[in-house]
């Protein structure tokens, strides 16, 4: 039985696989990324995900894709920002580092794996680079494949599963598109692939299209199909710069680790983590993110908590309030005899 | 935006187009309190005027549930009948034989339109048996499948046994009527335990959500649906029974309609003023304000219900109008939660901040290790 909350330190174990397989993962290294979207263009051709609207060029930004959806499992996000901003950014990324976000200094007991064992970096010169004019924050977003997923957890029919790899994927055979998963995703990443979704994306019309799961609920993979193949995901293997690292959850994490120490000592504090943190409100992600400025500035979340995390308190309030119920009845044919 | 020597070449904006919505761009936080909320001192805010606020491009950061009318249509038949299941339990134990065949026929309309209008809202209709490969506590959605199966088994077999009886015994049962009534004991207690969880388990249902408006209701939202169940399904046999053995209904809808606005007022009173907002604001917020007052005149109408049959038809019918209201309301409240990044943000920010204020920094996303 795995968790409702709190790190769990193998979820596909807790969920009755055996050890075979190490929990794999993603990190995505944002300081890198060229926003080239080869990414996104890999996973729809592995997937064979429809069309997203009619091609519109949406005019806000070089982001005509949007956000993730039923359709889209990778979204590169795309932003512009000037020199205050950019400063900004470095001094909440400074902030954090108080917090204690792994950072400057020696880490207590790492034994790091291709370098930089435990170097203290401690007194190294820190000194922040020249801040540019303005710089462009490419990001490339996908299914975060929580600890404790909040997809997974509320899905009535079972179609949403751990695998032995440790992610979360949906059966399309199972799913009867109820949709409870989509609000149970503190990340907005799933989402039910028909034409009477909520949440149209802006005014991009339909076309007219073979869709495959139609009425079902879809999202990333983590490219189940081609784990058990031995293969890595599509968009990993075709990203060309890296940015996109797959491998195992652990040394994702490790790496993430590394590079942030790195920036950090190049003096660029506004480089920061996402989802490193096994004692966040979903358990840590899969999907590790190396971010340049706050979250929502890429429109993440900065505080997401996986709504299951709170269900035996909504579990208790319900009991009370069917208490009650039950001792209003009882009062009411008591006092309604006469 | 940009401060370069090349901006020139750039085109112009238009006017409150792209910066205000865009990139990146700044979003001036509006006072959440314009809708008036907070004044009250009912919470306390770390609410800054003016404080920047960063969202990527205005999008949506969470997804609604693609739940349409047939769900709110099931979130107040399913109430509906929850309800009445422990008034048919009740008239039974009491030997009320008008009151207990008014509350089983009821529930079970109510379960014959509510049973439907879930099965339409999936995304794949023919499916809806998958719900019954597992039984997962985990999920809400999975129990309530449980509860409101079980629920109308007991709620088929006491209606049928009601309708064997009001034509004289014609229904064509042959052998298997004395197993019929043999059965009517356990069925009507079946209906009667699952009845209170029929009406709860929809507002653990939405509170189970990372929709913002739904999410933050849940400390008190099972509140509202037990009341708001009890009012509608009170009212529905305080129209249906006579003057004379309608006194129990009477009481249940009365005291639905009380712990319907103050369970109301109560949620709202633990929620964030931009988690609250949509409950009090456009369309789902004046589908709230006639609930409530719909509620209120059909609660006063139960003080004179007992003196004239109409006041009694009118006001069951007022109470069971605002409990449909009432689950409209919340539902489409939910919906409009998520259109705002801002909802979703600035909310969970500020409650980063107080856990951070309190020196509890080793639980967000972007720290610890
Ligand atoms: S990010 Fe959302 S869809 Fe992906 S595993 Fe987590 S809860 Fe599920
Ligand atoms: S839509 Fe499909 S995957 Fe999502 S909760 Fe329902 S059955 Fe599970
Ligand atoms: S892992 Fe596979 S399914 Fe997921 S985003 Fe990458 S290519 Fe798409």
């Amino acid at each position: 039985m795995g968790l409702l909350s709190g790190p769990e330190a193998d979820p596909a174990a807790d969920a009755g696989w055996g050890h075979d397989h190490d929990r794999k993962g993603f990190f995505t290294d944002t300081s890198i990324c060229i926003g080239c979207k080869a990414c996104e263009v890999a996973c729809k051709e592995w997937n064979h995900n429809p069309q997203d609207g009619n091609l519109q060029i949406m005019g806000s930004s070089y982001d005509n894709t949007g956000s993730l959806g039923a359709n889209t499992w990778r979204h590169v996000a795309f932003v512009e920002q000037g020199k205050d901003r950019i400063e900004e950014a470095r001094e909440t990324g400074r902030k954090l580092v108080s917090l204690g976000m792994p950072s400057i200094g020696p880490r207590s007991g790492a034994s790091t794996p291709g370098g930089r064992p435990g170097e203290d970096l401690s007194r190294a010169d820190t000194a922040p680079p020249d801040t540019p004019e303005f710089r462009w924050l490419m990001s490339s977003d996908v299914c975060k494949h929580c600890t404790h997923a909040g997809c997974l957890d509320v899905c009535p029919t079972g179609a949403l599963f751990r695998t032995e790899f440790g992610t979360v994927v949906v059966q399309e055979d199972i799913c009867n598109g109820c949709g409870t998963c989509v609000g149970g995703c503190p990340f907005g990443v799933i989402e039910r692939r028909d034409d009477g979704t909520v949440a149209p994306k802006g005014q991009r019309g339909r076309v007219q299209q073979d869709v495959p799961n139609k009425g079902t609920a879809n999202k990333c993979t983590l490219c189940y199909d081609r784990l058990v193949e031995g293969e890595e995901p599509a968009c990993a293997k075709t990203c060309p710069t890296t940015s996109i690292k797959f491998g195992d959850h652990d040394d994702m994490v490790e790496s993430a680790h590394e590079r942030i120490a790195q920036l950090h000592e190049q003096g660029m504090t506004e480089a920061r983590l996402y989802g490193a943190n096994p004692e966040d409100g979903v358990g840590g992600t899969g999907s590790v993110f190396l971010l340049l400025d706050e979250p929502e500035v890429y429109g993440l979340p900065p505080d997401p908590q996986v709504p299951t995390k709170d269900l035996p308190h909504m579990y208790r309030t319900a009991a009370v309030a069917m208490g009650g119920m039950l001792a209003a009845t009882a009062l009411a044919f008591l006092g309604g005899r006469r | 935006m940009t401060h370069s020597s090349y901006d020139e070449y750039r085109q112009p904006e238009p006017e409150g187009g792209r910066r205000k919505r865009g990139g990146g761009g700044k979003r001036r936080r509006r006072s959440p309190l314009d809708g008036g909320a907070g004044g009250d001192g009912s919470h306390e805010m770390a609410m800054v005027e003016d404080v920047e606020f960063e969202s990527y491009y205005g999008r949506p950061v969470v997804k609604a549930p693609p739940w349409e009318t047939p769900i709110g249509i099931y979130l107040f038949v399913g109430g509906l009948a929850g309800a009445s299941g422990l008034l048919q339990a009740g008239a039974a134990l009491s030997g009320n034989a008008e009151l207990r065949r008014t509350a089983r026929l009821v529930a079970i309309g109510a379960v014959g339109v509510g049973t439907p209008a879930l099965v339409i809202d999936l995304g794949r209709p023919e499916r809806f048996l998958h719900m019954m490969r597992v039984f997962k506590v985990s999920s809400p959605m999975s129990l309530g499948t449980w509860i409101l199966s079980s629920y109308a088994t007991g709620a088929g077999m006491t209606a049928a046994n009601e309708v064997d009886r009001m034509t004289g015994e014609r229904l064509p049962l042959g052998p298997l009527r004395p197993l019929l009534r043999l059965a009517e004991g356990p069925s009507a207690a079946l209906q009667g335990v699952m009845g209170a969880p029929l009406a709860a388990y929809t507002a653990v249902l939405l509170g189970d959500t990372a929709v913002p408006t739904w999410n933050a209701a849940r400390h008190g939202l099972p509140y509202v649906f037990v009341s708001s169940a009890s009012l509608a399904a009170g009212g529905m046999a305080m129209a249906l029974t006579s003057r004379r053995n309608a006194g129990p209904a009477r009481l249940l809808a009365a005291a639905g309609v009380v712990g319907d606005i103050v369970g109301m007022h109560y949620t709202k009173s633990r929620m964030h003023p931009l988690e609250s907002e949509p409950l009090e604001e456009g369309t789902p917020g004046k589908l709230l304000t006639w609930a409530e007052r719909l509620a209120v005149a059909g609660g006063i109408g139960t003080l004179f219900a007992r003196r004239s049959r109409t006041i009694a038809v009118a006001s069951g019918l007022a109470l069971a109008g605002a409990s449909a209201l009432t689950r409209f309301g919340v539902l489409h409240a939910g919906h409009e939660s998520v259109k705002d990044p801002r909802r979703v943000m600035i909310p969970q920010k500020d409650r980063l901040e107080k856990r951070r204020a309190a020196g509890i920094t080793g639980d967000s996303i972007t720290t610890g290790w």
